[in-house]
């Protein structure tokens, strides 16, 4: 990683952070669903960053979100499980190109990206749900709550990489 | 030896990954307890921080409300005040009566209401004399009890938290029950254990039972809209509560000064 993309992960680490418990985490949709932006950081970490190094910053990052939100470990326990199953989801969705480090975002087209969006948002948050709520009597609780919320993520982060990627065109 | 080197640096990702998910793991177990969530809580010096700066900003939105609200109050204890000076009965000398209690006011920093289990931080901690298991209300109903303190923060577990199991009444009858939640609606808490002789009707309201050293007798917690029969033969109600737990800004901390006295005098009980 060059210190250019080093300066732009701090930032993006802090600032999503704080958007999420700031803002997001009290918009309470219907009751209950909340977008969680935060995922962003993971999606976008460098592809040829080191992958040690993504699990270990998806952990602080899933804690420190806990830490406000006095939820336990649950955002942590979410986040370092896509940050671990990332590079397998990446193959998955982008097939060759990723093996050649050739990857960006903003240039693959709109199904691969969408793809890799969802797959990632909803394995978050069937971990993050199942942990929270925890119990196996609320079942359709965790499923309803991992749909709402997983929808309204999805479009949370499409429209805010569509906003930040202009400029690269 | 080579070998299982080579093993852990060829695994290195994996064992990070299991490392860190089994210590999140254990941290999710014990939040889902009551008397251990103490590790990752917002009440530390840098989110409560946080918390308390963006709650100064936010503050003024609700303004108004508060101060009805505040308004409202206040002519409840003007006439309250009023009909105490001029009534002509004696004060009674039971001492389990409410005026042993101490009421602290705070403020809300940070309200959580959409998960199974929600927590409240307010603005005041231990400098200012607050402590584990004090009960936190407002003027119109119970919040919940508080369960970790730090220096200047403290955190409330709410009454919408699944762990939570508060001591209520009917005002009617007497007969007591243990207010729980079950997730679905931040507006309406369960009320279980209530015997099946008990005549429920709707719109009964619904108080805090004086059998817990937390909470004085009588504070109000909401009306009942709808009952059915449960197991063992006993209702399960469901109460909607006076507190609008979605939108809360001032509480007050109850302390009972003879809890101490209490708690002891119960232990000693169990032992024999």
């Amino acid at each position: 990683m060059q210190n250019n993309q080093i300066i732009i992960n701090v930032f993006r680490f802090i600032g999503l952070l704080l958007l999420q418990v700031i803002v997001l985490n009290h918009i309470n949709f219907s009751g209950y669903v909340n977008p969680y932006l935060y995922l962003i950081f993971i999606l976008l970490f460098p592809f040829d960053g080191s992958k040690t190094l993504l699990i270990f910053l998806s952990f602080l990052l899933g804690l420190s979100i806990d830490f406000f939100s006095d939820s336990g470990g649950v955002h942590a326990a979410a986040s370092v499980f896509i940050g671990f199953i990332r590079p397998t989801l990446l193959k998955f969705s982008f097939g060759v190109s990723y093996e050649y480090n050739t990857l960006k975002l903003n240039k693959v087209t709109f199904t691969e990206r969408l793809l890799y969006i969802t797959l990632m948002v909803m394995l978050h948050h069937i971990v993050l749900f199942s942990l929270e709520i925890f119990s196996t009597s609320n079942i359709l609780l965790i499923l309803k709550s991992t749909l709402f919320s997983g929808v309204f993520s999805v479009l949370l982060i499409l429209c805010a990489l569509l906003l930040f990627n202009k400029k690269e065109k | 030896m080579q070998q299982i080197l080579s093993f852990f640096i060829k695994n290195k990702n994996f064992l990070l990954f299991a490392l860190l998910f089994f210590v999140a793991f254990i941290l999710t177990l014990q939040s889902h307890s009551y008397h251990n969530s103490k590790l990752v809580s917002s009440t530390n010096f840098f989110s409560g921080g946080i918390y308390s700066i963006k709650s100064n900003i936010t503050g003024y939105i609700d303004l108004k409300k508060q101060n009805e609200l505040l308004v409202e109050e206040n002519s409840r204890l003007r006439i309250l005040y009023a009909g105490a000076a001029f009534s002509e009965t004696p004060k009674s000398l039971d001492s389990t009566s409410s005026k042993n209690f101490q009421y602290t006011g705070a403020r809300v920093i940070n309200n959580v209401y959409a998960r199974t289990n929600n927590h409240i931080t307010i603005d005041k901690g231990s400098n200012d004399s607050l402590n584990i298991d004090m009960g936190v209300i407002t003027s119109k109903g119970l919040v919940g009890i508080i369960n970790k303190v730090s220096a200047n923060y403290a955190r409330v577990q709410s009454i919408l938290n699944s762990n939570s199991q508060i001591n209520a009444q009917l005002k009617k009858s007497k007969h007591f029950g243990f207010l729980t939640w079950n997730a679905k609606d931040p507006n309406i808490v369960q009320l279980t254990e209530i015997p099946k002789l008990a005549p429920v009707v709707v719109g009964d309201t619904i108080i805090t039972g004086g059998n817990s050293s937390i909470f004085p007798k009588g504070i109000l917690i909401g009306s009942v809209v709808d009952f059915i029969i449960g197991d063992n033969d006993s209702y399960t109600i469901d109460v909607l509560l006076f507190n609008d737990m979605t939108n809360l800004s001032h509480v007050y901390v109850i302390e009972n000064p003879n809890k101490k006295e209490i708690v002891q005098l119960e232990a000693l009980e169990d032992a024999e």
